[in-house]
Order: C-alpha cells, then structure tokens, then sequence
C-alpha cells in the first residue's frame, strides 16, 4: 500500500504536476487537494508546490494562506502531520506562520533562474533522514522573492535549536552565510534556504527537488528529499494503524480508524 | 459584519473610505528604494536618499461609524495588507460618505 501524499493546487500553482510526478517516483500515490476545499482526503503529508498562487498579488503567498484547504492545512500541522513547502509554498508556510521567518524581494531585484547548491545541515529530520550525508545537493531555483529574512532573535534561535534544514553552499560544500556571496542566489540571511518550525514537522525550502528528481533532468540530488518524506509519512501512518488497532481492542471507540 | 436589508437598528450608516499605507519596516534591506536611490544620478538629482518603496491599498468600509469601520481597516492592515515581519503601514482617512454604496468609485 503505497503512501498517500496530498499536493495542494492553489489558482496559479505550476509545479503542481512535477511535484506529483516525483512523488510518484519517491513511491507515493499523489493526491491534488483543491485550494477550495478543506477536505485533505486522509492524506499522510502535503506537500504545498510551487508557482504564483492567486497571482501573488499584494505578497506572494499571502492569499493563499487564508484558502479553505491553508485552514485544514494548519490544523493537520497542528496535530503534527507532516507538510513540506516548495518555494511559493514556503511563502504561503511563512505568510501562514507555519515556519518562521519572511521571503523577501531577491537582494539583486531579478528574478532568478538557476541551479544551485544546498546542503543539509540536519540528516534527522523527516525531510532528509535519507540524504545520507551532508553533501551539496544540486537543484534548481526559480523565485524573485527568496530572500530569507528573520529578525536577529530568530535566527539565533533557528541556529540553536537546528531548524534551519537546508543552506545554499558553494560547489566544495562551503556555505553561503553572506547574502552577497556568489553561491547565496538571493540574498538569504546566513545562507538560509530551508527552515522547519519548532516541533520539525513542517519545513519549507525555496529551490525545487521536484525539478531535480532524475538523472534525465540533469541531477537526482531532490529525490532523496521527497523520499525521506514519503518514508517518515508511511510510517507514521502505518503507526498511527497500530495505534487504532490497540486502541480498539481496548474498547477505546472514537479513534480515527480507516485511515487507509 | 453585513445585515440582512431591512433589518432595523444594526445596519449600516455609512461608508468610509481609508487608504493604508505599507512600507518596508526600519532595518529591513529594500532593494527596491535602493535601484530607485542608484537611479538618481542619471536624472541630475543630488541631496535625495534613505529611500523606501512601498504599496497603497485604499479601501471603503461600510460601518455604523468612524471607529467601528477603522477597527475593520486597522484589522485587515494587520492581518492581510501588511506582514508585521517586515513591514509597517498606517491608515488614512480620505473621508465619509452618507450610506451610498458609490463612495469607493469617487475618484
């Protein structure tokens, strides 16, 4: 039984297929979640993909965030589900206050278009428990609003408490912690690229493993990300099963069962 | 926030309409009002800097008064106009107008 993941579909979200189609390769059964409807079908991790939702008037991401599927969003997060934003789904996460911090206007005002290289700092997480190794990790960008910005007192705590998931380094590994360096496309504070709330169930990052899920397209680095994913989901669904199981031999009704 | 027409006492007794004004908070890199300050050179302009580009919402609440719709305004400021994080706004009122609903097109 494959996992399901839930790929939300904002009016203006254009990654929505390749993301679906790499979590297929990742071994998950996709599932589009219409922004409209707060019904996520009993899906074991959403992932919130990219694009320009609702145009990105006034902020990107902003509108997107008060949709009927951001409020189950929020409340699937709340019960700690594990949810996974992609560039303008790191936005709406960050409108959202799902993860902390901003995207602001890249510091060169251009939209940028490229590949990049990231690092993990982090190989526990539900996001890269199957990375393997702090290594670059080579995928693409394609934002003009990636600049990550937290206040002082943030991002000491983000560095504390190893939230912050993912930084953008040089090709040998070192990182880009000055918004003017060469490898930092977008002037991000101290490099950053990727953050997961405090409990690390939620992540977002700004480039696009989706878009680096094959050797065809040029690098594979994305797919043990939506990888790690779809394994910690399964697992957690599966022992969520268990749960019910035991629950209900108790005589404990009322569980969340069929959870498929 | 609306009633039913007709419904006595808690209708509407005017409209207002507000502009907020958002900008880049204090401390908060703008590269925006930067290209815009590097521009200046090219018009022959000295002696103009720290400059901030941000956006103008305006708006018109209906409300049964002046504080009530400016509750509503300073809400939606905070809640959708502005990202707190980043930036600051402040409110404007342009005027009232007696319970037209033509009073967000007097331009």
């Amino acid at each position: 039984m494959s996992v399901r993941v839930g790929v939300v579909v904002f009016p203006g979200s254009n990654c929505d297929r390749d993301t679906a189609w790499a979590l297929g390769l990742a071994g998950a059964e996709p599932v589009e979640l219409w922004h409209e409807s707060a019904d996520l079908g009993g899906v074991a991790a959403i992932v919130l993909p990219g694009g320009f939702a609702y145009g990105d008037y006034l902020r990107a991401g902003v509108i997107a965030r008060f949709s009927p599927v951001m409020r189950a969003v929020a409340g699937f997060a709340a019960a700690g589900g594990l949810v996974l934003g992609i560039c303008n789904g790191f936005q709406v996460l960050a409108e959202a206050g799902l993860v902390p911090g901003a995207l602001l206007r890249n510091r060169g005002l251009r939209f940028v278009c490229r590949e990049v290289a990231i690092a993990p700092e982090r190989l526990d997480t539900p996001f890269t428990r199957l990375v393997g190794e702090r290594r670059p990790l080579r995928m693409p960008v394609a934002h003009g609003e990636g600049a990550y910005y937290a206040d002082p007192a943030t991002l000491a705590a983000l560095e504390r408490d190893g939230r912050v998931l993912f930084r953008y380094v040089a090709p040998d590994g070192t990182p880009a912690l000055d918004p003017d360096d060469r490898a930092n496309p977008n002037g991000s504070l101290r490099g950053i690229a990727g953050v997961t709330n405090a409990a690390g169930n939620v992540a977002g990052l700004m480039p696009h493993p989706e878009r680096a899920a094959e050797a065809l397209l040029g690098s594979a680095d994305g797919l043990p990300i939506l990888r790690s994913l779809v394994a910690a989901a399964g697992e957690r669904a599966a022992g969520a099963f268990v749960v019910t199981g035991r629950r209900v031999l108790a005589g404990d009704g009322g569980v969340e069962g069929g959870r498929r | 926030m609306s009633t039913p027409e007709g419904a006595p006492g808690a209708r509407p007794a005017a409209s207002f309409r507000f502009a907020v004004n958002v900008t880049p908070r204090e401390g908060i890199l703008d590269p925006q009002g930067r290209a815009v300050e590097q521009s200046l050179p090219h018009l022959g302009v000295a002696g103009v800097g720290h400059v901030r580009v941000g956006r103008r919402v305006e708006l018109t609440v209906d409300a049964a008064d002046l504080p009530a719709a400016r509750a509503v305004v300073d809400h939606l400021a905070a809640a959708l106009l502005s990202n707190p994080l980043i930036e600051q706004f402040d409110v404007e009122v342009l005027g009232a107008a007696s319970s037209t609903a033509t009073a967000g097109v007097a331009r």
